[in-house]
């Protein structure tokens, strides 16, 4: 019965939330710069927008073009299925689905690319080739992450990784844990476009990622990647909450900390993109190494 | 009774070509005949992997063959019945796939012959991989081997062709050459030419060593690990499609094959086999993959990944080694279990995707990848088996590449998670860099689809493809269907896997439970079924709401500009640039750009390449020098029979002499 309950909060929570995301993200941005800014709530009216709108499709795309969008929110939906949230383990789990997450989030990846790539659109394409390059070097530090936390839960079930037990290991192996931390904020905000990888908000298409894969995507499509998006924002987030979290015996103290916490990772991502410039496109792979390295630091701590 | 069945196939495969070579009106008749002879060779190989997996394992066969040594031994085990399935379907597969794609009319000079040397090839790695008798074997295995060359060399009237199978014949030899060390090294050791277990504890730590880097470098040559690769590349791109499906499908396996059964005669083999054979999986997997995105050549692309893939392989039989010498069964299990899982997923994807370039290349009449585009409206089925293989390559659920893949990852990761015993981090190692070969095959295989299939049709000939026949979409959906059914149900290929793994590794017990124990196969499906039903109704949500809403079509945004031509689409060789870029220190990427001069620049041009930098400046080099040292022996190669024989009759009174 507790563990219906677990699992119920927890779809409803990894399905109403995450829009709420790129909403604070853009009201600390707000109010760095001096602004108002839009509603924390922006993203949510935007979807139910699109979701009504109609659309203009491509006279050159195929089937492609619309599969793009319907596997990118599906894959991180079911990827969010397998994260541990806030009090429980994941409604799904089982040796060996970390694997299974990274993967799935790398099928969405491809079909972003593909329709991206289906409107022959020369900005499209260089905007695949971009996300794709990044994810190649961002994929080893998530995997370096995940094996200090195997070895150190000795699980290899995201839910046991990302345990109770977890908050103890601090102690003894903060040092790795605190670089997977560092490693794993740093994969968020590439594998999110956030800066300084990417700017959303930029208005000049050459210098985007993101953006410029879904340009020609529209209403409801373009809804499904905006929503899958905060999905994967919100994944990422609570990647990393769970691995500082503390641990309490009650179930609405654990929700209420992730909550917070999750939200509070949205306001230092509106603060790193507040005080930081995006970095050369040249320089990306730089620093997405020095994450790699970060994460490798950390096992070799663990298994020297 | 199976090992009877197989003979019978493999000698009908090795005969399906004499008749259409020998006869005197060759046409659409020979064609066929020689087709279904093949075919049913196939179809009796086939039937007895049935039955050795339905009812168990047969009597070994032995006939008294008159040389001495040798021993017309075979016999059917776990290990040679998985590696059998890939040799059989692909082959069967291709002779259809060559019935429309090589036709006879339209190649009245290379069909018959290409026909004849399908079977022998065939036949060849079917005898190979039974044989229990090292000279036996080196039968199967030349046959193989010399066929194959024919193979590539079918189109010999293009130079490319020429060059490449002369590369490729070099290559084999060496490899051969290793192999008659290596089988010396093993009678020496043991008294006999039986491919059995060693007593390896009477064998000197350098002789084992020396063995060892024979059995590496003779089986790694034909594998196509890297360095070993240089033949690679070339020969699968110039064969004839349903040639290097074969050849990157299954006779690269064979290497493999090769490496699986000489390791399994060593009950204790030391852990820095493992460990070397590991290190080399994890340089061929990424290095790879990476040569592939620099290729322009869409044949020559999938031949890089073929590289790639192998690596994938040796990394789960390098995880196996280690765990052998450390006597960790999960180890053994995962990594041999993944690793010869992918033996067959490769087989499988990679076939398929070799046969769907095949059709766009007979479709446009060329493989450069930046002359296509477009193809997916022309060609929607070629297409979508394209789609499927790229799926399955890239190891992404729900099919098959993703579970053999997840097979090794939990062997990889089990190495730091070991409840009792020592952990071996130096493997762990190799899960980010798996998941590195990953991203890098997902980068390259949205260059290669995008540009090939997607957008709009670069040139005349991409603009006016059409679909292939049925003869050569029939054999793409064959091989689509093993890819999905592994991928939805890996469950089905437990059994043949634990048979396999326990024909390595005799002391283990009860394979079977603790593969089922150790992998949650049952959760894969459950998760590939869902990602497939949720996909579907997600799609079928989406459909719907584009229906009951309001829908324009118009052309692509292009940021404002109005006049875009399919040329200003991105090129695959732009999408690449990033990737080659960041790894320009070992690909090398040649760029040929004229100054630009005047105030006006007039028409430009620019160039870039990604040759093999093993093959340019490590192999031809060599291959050079020893031409040089061995031209000075020219004196005794007259090419009179007469002389040769006097050459091996003086050779054999030496050794009468000597004895």
């Amino acid at each position: 019965m507790n563990a219906a309950i677990q699992n119920t909060m927890h779809v409803v929570v990894a399905l109403v939330l995450p829009p709420l995301l790129p909403g604070v993200i853009a009201k600390t941005k707000a109010l760095f710069a001096g602004r108002v800014g839009p509603p924390v709530l922006q993203p949510y009216y935007d979807l139910i927008k699109l979701f009504r709108k109609g659309s203009v499709i491509s006279t050159t795309t195929t089937g492609v073009f619309l599969a793009g969008p319907v596997v990118g929110l599906v894959t991180v939906t079911m990827a969010l299925l397998l994260v541990p949230l806030g009090h429980s383990d994941a409604p799904i789990s089982f040796t060996g689905d970390l694997v299974l997450l990274a993967y799935l989030l790398g099928l969405g990846r491809f079909f972003t690319a593909l329709a991206a790539l289906d409107t022959g659109s020369a900005f499209e394409g260089m905007g695949a080739a971009r996300e794709v390059t990044f994810a190649c070097l961002a994929e080893p530090a998530l995997f370096l992450g995940l094996l200090v936390l195997a070895k150190l839960s000795g699980s290899l079930q995201l839910a046991g990784m990302l345990g109770n037990s977890l908050a103890s290991h601090w102690s003894g192996a903060g040092a790795s844990l605190a670089l997977v931390l560092i490693s794993w904020f740093i994969v968020l905000l590439a594998e999110n476009c956030r800066i300084p990888f990417d700017d959303p908000n930029t208005h000049l298409e050459l210098t985007m990622i993101h953006e410029v894969m879904v340009l020609d995507h529209s209403g409801p499509a373009l809804g499904m990647i905006l929503y899958g998006a905060a999905l994967k924002l919100f994944l990422f987030g609570a990647l990393v909450v769970r691995l500082v979290m503390p641990r309490t015996t009650f179930a609405w103290l654990d929700w209420l900390i992730f909550v917070g916490a999750i939200l509070g990772v949205s306001v230092v991502v509106g603060v790193v993109e507040s005080s930081l410039a995006r970095l050369r496109l040249t320089h990306v792979p730089v620093l997405l190494v020095t994450a790699c390295l970060l994460s490798a630091f950390g096992v070799i701590l663990l298994v020297r | 009774m199976n090992e009877w069945l197989l003979i019978a196939g493999v000698v009908l495969t090795a005969l399906s070509g004499v008749p259409g070579y020998l006869t005197r009106y060759p046409g659409p008749v020979t064609q066929w005949v020689t087709t279904l002879i093949a075919v049913s060779g196939s179809t009796l190989g086939l039937l007895a992997l049935c039955m050795f997996w339905t009812m168990g394992e047969g009597q070994s066969v032995v006939l008294p063959w008159p040389i001495p040594g040798a021993e017309f031994a075979v016999a059917l085990d776990g290990l040679a019945a998985l590696f059998l399935l890939p040799v059989f379907l692909v082959s069967l597969v291709g002779s259809v796939y060559g019935l429309a794609y090589w036709k006879e009319s339209e190649h009245p000079d290379s069909g018959r012959k290409l026909r004849l040397f399908y079977g022998i090839l065939t036949a060849g790695m079917g005898l190979l991989v039974i044989a229990r008798n090292s000279i036996l074997f080196l039968f199967g295995w030349e046959g193989m081997a010399l066929s194959a060359f024919f193979l590539v060399t079918a189109e010999d009237g293009k130079q490319e062709a020429r060059e490449a199978g002369w590369v490729y014949l070099v290559a084999t030899h060496i490899a051969t050459l290793c192999l008659f060390g290596l089988f010396a090294i093993l009678h020496a050791a043991s008294g006999s030419f039986a491919l059995a277990p060693l007593a390896w504890d009477k064998v000197s730590p350098r002789t084992a060593t020396l063995a060892f880097t024979l059995t590496l470098l003779g089986f790694g040559i034909k594998a196509g690990i890297m360095p070993l690769h240089v033949w690679l590349p070339g020969s699968h791109a110039v064969a004839p499609t349903h040639v290097s499906a074969i050849l990157s499908g299954v006779i690269i396996k064979m290497g493999i094959y090769g490496l699986v059964r000489i390791t399994s005669l060593i009950p204790h083999p030391p852990v820095e086999w493992g460990e070397i054979i590991l290190a080399l999986g994890v340089a061929s997997g990424i290095l790879g993959v990476v040569f592939a995105i620099g290729q322009h050549d869409l044949k020559r692309l999938l031949a890089y990944h073929s590289i790639e893939n192998i690596g994938i392989i040796v990394i789960g039989l390098g995880l196996a080694l280690v765990g052998r010498s450390l006597g960790r069964s999960g180890w053994i299990i995962l990594g041999l279990g993944g690793s010869l899982l992918h033996v067959w997923n490769h087989a499988f994807f990679k076939s398929l995707l070799f046969l769907s370039a095949g059709s766009v290349v007979h479709a446009t009449h060329t493989r450069e990848i930046d002359h296509l585009g477009g193809l997916a409206k022309r060609m929607p089925v070629t297409a979508a088996c394209f789609l499927i293989g790229s799926v399955a390559i890239c190891g992404l659920p729900p099919l098959n590449g993703f579970v053999s893949e997840f097979l090794i990852y939990l062997g990889l990761f089990g190495t730091l998670v070991s409840g009792d015993g020592p952990s071996y981090a130096g493997a762990a190692f190799a899960a980010p860099a798996l998941a590195l070969i990953g991203a890098l095959a997902i980068a390259c295989f949205a260059k290669a689809y995008g540009a090939v299939f997607l957008g709009t049709a670069r040139t005349h000939h991409a603009d006016h493809a059409n679909e292939a026949p049925w003869a050569m979409l029939a054999p793409l959906l064959v091989l689509v269907a093993a890819c999905v059914v592994i991928g939805l149900t890996p469950v089905v290929v437990v059994p043949a896997l634990a048979r396999a793994i326990s024909a390595w590794a005799p002391e283990l017990r009860d394979v079977e439970a603790e593969l089922v124990a150790l992998a949650p196969l049952k959760w894969v499906s459950v998760m590939s079924l869902a990602l497939l039903t949720a996909l579907a109704a997600a799609g079928f949500l989406l459909r719907y709401r584009l229906r009951t809403g309001a829908v324009e079509h118009g052309p692509t945004w292009a940021c404002g500009y109005v006049a875009p031509t399919p040329r200003m689409q991105y090129t695959s060789s732009s999408f690449a640039q990033s990737l080659v870029n960041l790894f320009g220190r070992v690909l090398r990427p040649k760029t040929l750009r004229p100054p630009t001069l005047a105030l006006f620049p007039q028409k430009s041009e620019f160039q870039s390449k990604v040759s093999d930098v093993v093959l340019d400046e490590a192999a031809l080099p060599v291959f050079r020098l020893a031409g040089y040292l061995f031209s000075r022996f020219r004196v005794f190669q007259q090419g009179s029979v007469q002389s040769y024989l006097l050459y091996l009759f003086i050779a054999l009174i030496a050794l009468l002499l000597w004895r």
